[in-house]
């Protein structure tokens, strides 16, 4: 693993030039702390940051663009007769790459040397064989140009990563040197570190602006291409999901109409279940319940929130869906016929619910506590009972931050995926039936994009249509129900 | 006017102050069930949770025991030797296997007729791991050796109901008739049921043998998946929090980081996924199924959690420790890191602790990026090849389990369950004692 000596020089590198760095400031100040301008260790330091970062800034930026500089190199070596019919670069290219990693391993399983691998000359079946026998992937599309630019690949990624290592150790080298030449006595090298963790604590702060960014642009990028292969009014207004399984297009109908229907029908009910439970029980807790009451239940409700949703998917496949089928199909409790399998929209939603129980409950306590009690001082002065105030005082008060709290658990019900992928079923439906197997939005990204399906045709594509379409929905009706808790609580502050 | 009150005494109500009439009765009642309607929305709450909880108590403890055969049985060197002469090795080793399991079923006096094929049914091939045994200790011959050899996963059902005689359909996996044979085999002792430690430390099988799935190399792949969250999300939760908390001016780029964590806090899971995929696999080209790329897209998923908990408790430091530092003289990156950060740290630890429980219990994103439906037939070699070479985590393997047809996966998936939830709950309760022990008042 050449990436982890390098880091590892790159700390060495780093180390050494703390300990020059702390002994150089000393020396210059004479062994006399006072004459520093800062404390030594902020010398040491100043080497450190000036070897370290930028290396292996470096380093995660040449990691990031040399496999597209390597791609577009080698991708000019494929003769455009080469590309069979129906296909493209882009699916070649992964062949080469899988090809060349598959070199990479069968040289490391010691079935061929790094010379026949790399030899031009040896005949492909011979290449072939060699990847077989170290077990990896070869598929009929293995051909000669292919093999070749597969070496190239090769070839090129040796020298840039050689070339890489290389440059970056001479950066954290130079860094260090130069941070050791600034060193004497009046150098405000305190100051110079600290400006330079501030820039760090910035730099960490803006992930979560570059994983927004991250997620708008993938979802735009590939959503752009979907809509060039498929017809936007088709995806928003058809009332038909049926992807063809073939991968390669055509014969697909990609409307999102009866997905959004299993979705929202699906969270309706999951909202029934979850709402009138979560907040009852806010009530009890906040304004009946003694507070040893309080300690014991709360805590107990809010497991419901930490146990990871595959269990409740599991839950709903196994227990819920075929009780369900007990009572409402065929030959069940109530001699009705409704249900035809354990998958359906009752069984996804009711688990849903439980689910979403204390989301609603810890939420609607929060906002229950944060009415003042005068509100009700002055309620049971008027002689009402503890739940005519609650009824007419403490919930209209409440009542826009309980809406914003249904609005978020709502949202979490849209977003959900694993109780959908196992208790939702997979026939995409416009059905009223809340015992009919239904599918959402999740759980069809799942099924588009996990699988051997390629990631330009249309049915793996409209996979990001459908997530952009979530991630909108959702960023909606968060923005909408965090604007309503927000005005709500400064009526009180 | 009080002549005409007193005068019609009959229309005017009985009011008392002990008797209540019948609209404060009403208002009573009401009160009455509203309150009720608080308690029962509790039950309900609760009761799902047991229901739950016995549930996955139930149906996952059967994954832990497994039923095997437990033989005592004597190899002689003329018996190695003709095996081994043979041509079919491991078949003349079933035989031996065979006579002796018939000597002792017929010692404690059942007469159960039962051919190879039977045998073969209920225990698979027994002649492969006897042949190994005997020609890895060749010294061992002659002398009795106890062998555990496993029931094949049907049989295994029969033991914890899974599999009845009314429900068993005669197959080429298990006959009705074999149930004979097992029964027999009860009642002479030789089958038992003991603790599978394979299901604990074993790697997951193929689609056709539920028995041998183990969940061990997924707590592996999972364990290197929380390694890189840790490592990374908690530096750079911690600066980040630090930043906003401390440093951070009043401006609009403040705002938009601000507005960026608070939303990322509330995208679904699934999308992050969506990103993962596009982003680390298809523009950076890391290998797919990599707990590095889990751990990654977990990382992105995990940040707002850590960020959002580190700010509250570097909040909940007092002013007067930032004041009392500045005045002795420290600049104000010494007081937040030689001071606040001290001070706050066991708050952010127990938020980290939460956010990677969180993360470990997270499976949609790890649909997406290729950790699902991958048979996981080994653990990793070395330290690397844990973070590069696909491998499954503990929510991804039971998933794929529970997709799967065999019902005897279903145990396992369940069994996983429960695995992973001690998991949880190890880390929630370190998080609950770190909070108790070093939580401080200001």
């Amino acid at each position: 693993m050449p990436i982890f000596w390098l880091i590892t020089g790159v700390l060495a590198i780093a180390c050494i030039g703390y300990v020059l760095g702390h002994r150089r400031a000393m020396a210059s100040a004479g062994g006399n702390l006072r004459r520093l301008h800062s404390l030594p260790s902020y010398y040491g330091l100043n080497v450190v940051l000036k070897s370290i970062v930028p290396a292996l800034g470096l380093t995660i930026l040449w990691l990031l663009l040399q496999p597209i500089f390597v791609s577009n190199a080698v991708s000019g070596m494929i003769p455009d007769n080469e590309i069979p019919f129906g296909s493209s670069r882009g699916l070649v290219m992964t062949e080469v790459v899988r090809t060349a990693k598959g070199l990479n391993q069968a040289v490391a399983a010691g079935e061929i040397t790094e010379a026949t691998a790399q030899n031009r000359n040896t005949s492909v079946d011979d290449l072939t064989d060699a990847l077989k026998s170290a077990g990896a992937v070869v598929t009929s599309t293995l051909t000669a140009p292919v093999m070749t630019a597969a070496q190239a690949y090769r070839e090129v990624s040796r020298k840039g990563y050689l070339g890489m290592s290389a440059l970056v150790l001479l950066v954290a080298t130079v860094g260090a040197l130069w941070a050791l030449r600034e060193t004497h006595p009046d150098f405000r090298a305190r100051n110079v570190v600290e400006q330079g963790i501030r820039a760090l604590l910035i730099g960490a702060a803006s992930i979560a602006v570059l994983t927004t960014l991250g997620i708008v642009l993938s979802l735009i990028f590939n959503t752009v291409e979907f809509f060039r292969l498929y017809p936007a009014s088709d995806f928003f207004f058809g009332l038909e999901w049926a992807p063809s399984f073939s991968g390669r297009g055509g014969a697909s109908q990609l409307g999102v109409i009866p997905l959004l229907w299993g979705t929202f029908y699906i969270s309706i009910v999951a909202l029934v279940v979850a709402v009138p439970v979560g907040l009852f029980a806010a009530i009890y807790l906040s304004e009946y319940a003694t507070p040893t009451t309080r300690a014991i239940a709360k805590p107990l409700l809010e497991i419901l929130a930490g146990i990871p949703t595959i269990v409740y998917g599991l839950f709903a496949l196994l227990t819920v869906g075929p009780l369900l089928v007990s009572v409402f199909g065929a030959g069940g409790a109530l001699g009705v016929n409704w249900q035809g399998g354990g998958r359906a929209v009752m069984t996804a939603g009711l688990v849903m619910g439980i689910m979403l129980i204390p989301f609603v409950s810890s939420l609607s306590d929060d906002i229950i506590n944060a009415v003042p009690q005068a509100l009700r001082d002055g309620s049971y002065g008027l002689g009402a009972t503890q739940s005519e105030t609650i009824k007419q005082v403490v919930l209209p008060a409440a009542l826009p931050g309980i809406v914003g709290a249904i609005l978020l658990a709502a949202s979490r019900a849209i977003g959900e995926t694993m109780i959908v992928v196992l208790g939702a079923g997979a026939a995409a439906r416009l059905d009223l039936n809340p015992f009919e197997a239904m599918t959402t939005v999740t759980a069809k990204i799942v099924s588009q994009l996990t699988g051997d399906s390629d990631f330009a045709s249309p049915e793996a594509l409209v996979a990001f249509a459908l997530g952009m379409t979530l991630f909108v929905l959702t960023l909606i009706l968060n923005v909408v129900a965090l604007y309503i808790v927000r005005t709500y609580r400064e009526q009180y502050d | 006017m009080s002549e005409a009150s007193t005068n019609n005494p009959a229309h005017a109500p009985k009011t008392s102050l002990l008797a209540s009439d019948a609209r404060t009765k009403r208002r009573e009642t009401a009160e009455k069930r509203f309150r009720m309607y608080g308690i029962a929305a509790i039950a309900v709450g609760l009761f799902f949770l047991i229901v739950l909880a016995v549930t996955i108590v139930r149906s996952g403890l059967p994954a832990f025991t497994s039923a095997v055969v437990d033989i005592e049985f004597t190899l002689t060197e003329v018996q190695f030797d003709e095996a081994e002469g043979t041509v079919f090795k491991t078949k003349a080793y079933q035989g031996f296997f065979n006579a002796a399991l018939a000597e002792r079923l017929q010692a404690a006096d059942f007469d159960v007729a039962f051919d190879e094929k039977a045998i073969e049914r209920l225990l698979g091939k027994t002649g492969g791991t006897i042949r190994e045994f005997f020609r890895a200790n060749p010294d061992k011959l002659g002398e009795p050796v106890s062998f555990e050899l496993p029931a094949s996963s049907r049989v295994d059902g029969y033991f914890k109901g899974r599999v009845t005689r009314d429900t068993l359909v005669d197959s080429r996996f298990l006959q009705v008739s074999d149930l004979d044979i097992v029964d027999a085999m009860v009642d002479a002792g030789v089958i038992k049921t003991v603790f599978n430690w394979n299901f604990v430390t074993g790697a997951d099988t193929g689609v056709d043998n539920p028995g041998g799935a183990g969940i061990g190399a997924s707590v592996i792949g999972s364990f290197f998946m929380m390694l890189v969250v840790l490592v990374l999300s908690l530096p750079i939760g911690v600066a980040a929090s630090i930043y906003l908390e401390e440093f951070a001016p009043q401006n609009r780029f403040t705002d938009l980081i601000e507005v960026n964590i608070s939303n990322l806090a509330a995208v679904p899971s699934i999308v992050f996924g969506i990103l993962g995929l596009a982003v680390f696999i298809q523009f950076m080209h890391l290998p797919q199924s990599a707990p590095l790329v889990g751990g990654l897209v977990l990382t992105l998923m995990t940040l707002p959690t850590i960020i959002i908990s580190t700010r509250a408790s570097l909040k909940a430091v007092p002013p007067s420790i930032r004041e009392a530092a500045l005045g002795v003289g420290a600049s104000k990156m010494q007081t937040v890191f030689h001071h606040v950060l001290p001070l706050a740290m066991p708050g952010i630890l127990t938020g980290t602790i939460i956010g990677l429980a969180q993360a470990l219990g997270e499976t949609a994103p790890l649909l997406l990026i290729g950790m699902v439906g991958f048979v996981a037939r080994g653990y990793p070699d070395g330290v690397v090849s844990g973070f590069l070479d696909p491998n499954s985590a503990m929510p991804a393997q039971i998933y794929t389990w529970a997709a799967r047809a065999d019902a005897g996966f279903y145990e396992k998936a369940w069994g996983g369950i429960i695995i992973l939830l001690l998991f949880l709950l190890a880390m929630n309760i370190l998080a609950i004692i770190l909070r108790r022990r070093f939580e401080r008042r200001w």
